[in-house]
Formats: C-alpha cells, sequence, structure tokens
C-alpha cells in the first residue's frame, strides 16, 4: 500500500512538473515498468501482417524504451550530470505516462472511425502529449546539467520521446 | 542505514522500492540485532538476501567475531553427532552466508569497474552546443588545404546523436512506405544499419590507414564517419516526405558529394603517397556515397498500381503511396488515372 501510494504521488507529479524533488530523491521503477507494459500490449498487434509480427512487437516496444532511457542516462552521465543512473531512468520511465494515455485515446479514436478526420486528431493528440512528455522529463533533468549544455541533453530525450510518438501514431488496428 | 545513491551503485536494483523510506523499516534492524547466536537463522536469511550489502556486511563483521570463538569451540567436538541437527544446521547455514557474501561482493565490485569504464568515455562528450553545431556545419564544406593535416575533434556526441537520428529518419521512411520485415523487427533492422555501417565502415577505413600510413586515430576516424552521416540525415529527410526521383538523385550528388569531399580532403591532408591516397579516399568515397543510395532504395517501395495505370508521355514522376490513405482514396485515384492515360 505504501508503495502503491509513492507510485500515485509520481505520477501525479508527471501531469503537473513543478520543480519538486520527490520524483528524483524516492526513486522507484515500478511505475515505470506498469507503464511500459501497458504501452507495449497496446502497441501489440498493429503491422500489416500481424499473423507474423505478434510476437515481436512486445519485445520492440520493451527494449526500445529500456535501451533508449539507458542510452540518454549515460548521455548525461557522460556531459558531466549529477544525477544517478536509476534516478534518471525513474524520471524517464514515469514520463511515459503522456504517452500512454495518447495512445489509450487513439485506440479509442480508431475503434470510432478510421478516415483522415481520425488521423489528425490522433496526430493532435500525439504531438501534445509528446511535447508534454518532453517538457515533463526535461523540467527534472535539465536542472542537473551545467547550464550551459542543457540543449545536449534535452535533444536525445526529444529524440526518445519521437520514436515512441511515432510508432504510437503509425499504430493501425487489425 | 539503506540510502538511495549507494543502494544503486551497488546495483541492487530489487530493493529499490524500499531505498526512500528507510526509517519505516525499523522491523528490520531489530531483527538483525536480536540474534546474537552462532547461528544464523534460515527464514530470516531468506528475507534479507540481496537486498542491502551493507547488512550483508554487517553479518559478515560479526560471523568473523563468532569464527573466532566458534573455531575454538569446533576443535574440542571432533564427533558432530553429538550437536545433532542445530550444529550441523549452524556450519552450513555459516558457509552458505558466506558463499552468499563473496558472490555480492563479486558483484558489486564488477558494477563499480564498469562505471569507471564510463569515466573513460568521459574526455569525449566534453562539448559545448556552439561546437557541435559548428562541426555540423562544417562537416559539409569541403576545405581546399591538404598540405597540412587538417585537425579532426576527436568528439564522439555528435556522431552518436546522428547515427540515432538517422535510426528515426530510416524508421520514419520505413513506416511511411510499407515495408514488411520478414525476420526481425523494422527497429532492430534501422539500428543494425546505421551502427553498423558507423562501426564497421569506420573500422575498416581505420584499418586501410594503418595500411596506407595516413595519420588517424579510432576516435577521429569515428568523429569524422559520424559526422559525414550529417548529409545522410538530411538527404533522406527531405526525400523520404517528398518522393521525387530526381530530386532524390540531385541530393545524392550535391549533398552527399560535399559531405564525401570533405571527408576526403581530411584524409588527404594526412596520407602521403598518391598511390595509398587514391585506395583510402577511393573505398570511403565509394562506401559512402553507396551508402546513401542503398538507404534510399532497400526501404522504399514503389506501389505497384500507379505504375500498370501510367503510361504516355506526360508520366508524372513516381508517387509512394502513404500508408493511412483509406482505400477509397486510392481507388479513385486510380480510376481517374485509367481515365487520363485513355484520352491521352
Amino acid at each position: 500500500m505504501r508503495d502503491l501510494k509513492a507510485v500515485g504521488k509520481k505520477f501525479v507529479h508527471v501531469m503537473y512538473p513543478k520543480k519538486s524533488s520527490a520524483l528524483l530523491r524516492d526513486w522507484d521503477l515500478w511505475g515505470p515498468l506498469v507503464l511500459c507494459v501497458s504501452l507495449a500490449l497496446m502497441l501489440q498487434g498493429g503491422s500489416a501482417d500481424s499473423k507474423e509480427d505478434g510476437g515481436p512487437q512486445f519485445a520492440e516496444v520493451f527494449v526500445i524504451i529500456w535501451f533508449g532511457a539507458v542510452v540518454i542516462t549515460l548521455n548525461s552521465k557522460l556531459l558531466g550530470g549529477t544525477i544517478s543512473f536509476f534516478q534518471s531512468l525513474c524520471v524517464l520511465g514515469y514520463c511515459v505516462l503522456p504517452l500512454t494515455v495518447a495512445m489509450l485515446v487513439c485506440r479509442l479514436v480508431l475503434l470510432a472511425s478510421s478516415g483522415t478526420v481520425s488521423f489528425i486528431v490522433r496526430l493532435v493528440v500525439v504531438m501534445a502529449m509528446f511535447g508534454w512528455s518532453t517538457l515533463a522529463s526535461t523540467a527534472f533533468l535539465a536542472d542537473s546539467q551545467p547550464p550551459n549544455r542543457k540543449a545536449l541533453v534535452v535533444y536525445p530525450i526529444f529524440l526518445f520521446y519521437f520514436v515512441i510518438s511515432w510508432m504510437i501514431l503509425t499504430f493501425t488496428p487489425q | 542505514m539503506m540510502s538511495g545513491p549507494g543502494g544503486a551503485a551497488a546495483g541492487a536494483g530489487g530493493g529499490g522500492a524500499r531505498n526512500g523510506a528507510g526509517a519505516e523499516w525499523g522491523g528490520f534492524e531489530d531483527n538483525m540485532q536480536g540474534g546474537g547466536s552462532a547461528v544464523i537463522d534460515m527464514e530470516n536469511m531468506d528475507d534479507t538476501s540481496g537486498s542491502s550489502f551493507e547488512d550483508m556486511g554487517e553479518m559478515h563483521q560479526r560471523m568473523k567475531e563468532e569464527d573466532v570463538d566458534a573455531e575454538a569451540a569446533a576443535a574440542d567436538e571432533e564427533d558432530g553427532e553429538f550437536l545433532g541437527m542445530k550444529g550441523f544446521k549452524g556450519q552450513l547455514g555459516r558457509q552458505v552466508a558466506d558463499q552468499m557474501w563473496q558472490a555480492g561482493k563479486r558483484q558489486a565490485s564488477k558494477a563499480f569497474s564498469l562505471y569507471a569504464n564510463i569515466d573513460i568515455l568521459r574526455p569525449y562528450f566534453d562539448v559545448e552546443p556552439i561546437q557541435v553545431r559548428n562541426r555540423l556545419l562544417e562537416s559539409m564544406i569541403p576545405m581546399k588545404m591538404i598540405n597540412f593535416p587538417q585537425k579532426i575533434a576527436g568528439e564522439l556526441y555528435g556522431p552518436l546523436m546522428l547515427v540515432f537520428t538517422l535510426v528515426a529518419i530510416l524508421l520514419h521512411g520505413m513506416k511511411t512506405s510499407d515495408t514488411i520485415i520478414r525476420e526481425g523487427t523494422l527497429m532492430g533492422t534501422a539500428i543494425g544499419t546505421c551502427f553498423g555501417y558507423w562501426l564497421g565502415v569506420s573500422s575498416f577505413i581505420y584499418f586501410l590507414a594503418y595500411l596506407c600510413n595516413a595519420q588517424i586515430t579510432m576516435v577521429q576516424m569515428l568523429s569524422l564517419l559520424g559526422y559525414g552521416l550529417f548529409g545522410h540525415c538530411i538527404t533522406l529527410f527531405v526525400t523520404y516526405n517528398i518522393h521525387f526521383h530526381s530530386l532524390f538523385y540531385i541530393f545524392w550528388l550535391v549533398i552527399g558529394g560535399l559531405s564525401t569531399l570533405r571527408m576526403v580532403a581530411v584524409l588527404v591532408s594526412r596520407t602521403v603517397g598518391h598511390t595509398q591516397r587514391l585506395i583510402l579516399c577511393g573505398t570511403l568515397a565509394a562506401l559512402h556515397m553507396l551508402f546513401l543510395l542503398y538507404l534510399h532504395f532497400a526501404y522504399h517501395k514503389v506501389v505497384e498500381g500507379i505504375l500498370d495505370t501510367l503510361e504516355g508521355p506526360n508520366v508524372p514522376p513516381f508517387q509512394r503511396v502513404a500508408r493511412d490513405i483509406p482505400v477509397v482514396a486510392s481507388a479513385v485515384l486510380n480510376i481517374t488515372a485509367k481515365a487520363i492515360a485513355l484520352t491521352l
């Protein structure tokens, strides 16, 4: 119960990114794991040949998220960051929450229709959530960098969430 | 005391959830201090195994102190039968705990040495954003001065980011052109291609440079080739979105050519002898230009329907259809195209 409350509190912090250190101080990886698994489950079965590609989809998303988060963390540490390895993983994982919400919305919209209007709606939603994710994670991570190198740390984060957003946007269920 | 950074450094990810609330785990400490006997309680061992190295350290210390006493006692007891099950379990428990402590210590030192390896890479990431921007722009400008060795910055941040950007652009191109990968995944193919090119061709050219007596180090070669991918990124980004063949060929020659010329000029300035220069630069130019050609054509598929229906002198350039166009729209397109072809 205590763990659940801590995870819930961090979710709230991501949705309203203020400069609080709660996310950083008590890091945990439960939230990122839950988000990653739910995103990977929702992205499954969305390729042209679904009978062949059902398996790799889950592993693909899982590996992308964790591998990408590890690379960004290593990069920010090599650039002289003061944040620790697992703290950075924690922040990046929790900031996937807006994109998971976007995935949910996209699936619901695709249930309703799959024409041009739904594409525009999905595009707007995904872009908004992508911006939110990037802003939330930079609010937490950029502070730990020397001030003139913030752009160098923000760019990989931007790329990481861009790839995830792209996977969400081009998802078409069978 | 359990603390976050200490737990992180030792790699005990499983205990991460408990790190932030040390005060609420007072019950744990009571268990440890309550047992002052030589027999390790196996039930407690199961609860705490691997969760905190500091506690294992405490246990180990206590075991060491108790060993001194127990050895004196064990020397008298030749026959273990008189001790019964309790004595036997005590020795076994101690051995198991000792082994676990050793294994844990080995893991922790391995994790520490991995961390130290990251520090080896640190000087290659020491850049400012303005430097990265300048180097990106310079990678498209060939320098004419080939009599003095040109300076190459041995930096890995820019090339690494460019490779990842190329991966993202490749993914975008593959998705919008309906590429179906049978063996493996889209992401795996994109990452494998880009990293394979960067690392593999760098190593190969470095090997050739070693044979041809060129003055260049591995990091410099990685850096040079990485920045050369900037031209590839621009070309692919533009031509994956605007689908004209002639536009691609122009970009291939101009932008690909410029970045190749820059790399060639740098290598020529660092090599002596005509044959060596020719071998080195010819290989690099060929591989670089061919890679761009390969990236464009291998991950695009011309839609068959439009090829079939369009004939005659007024043929528009080949079009590629994005995945999201509904079936109705493409049928209308085909019928219109057929009508136009019939009237010509």
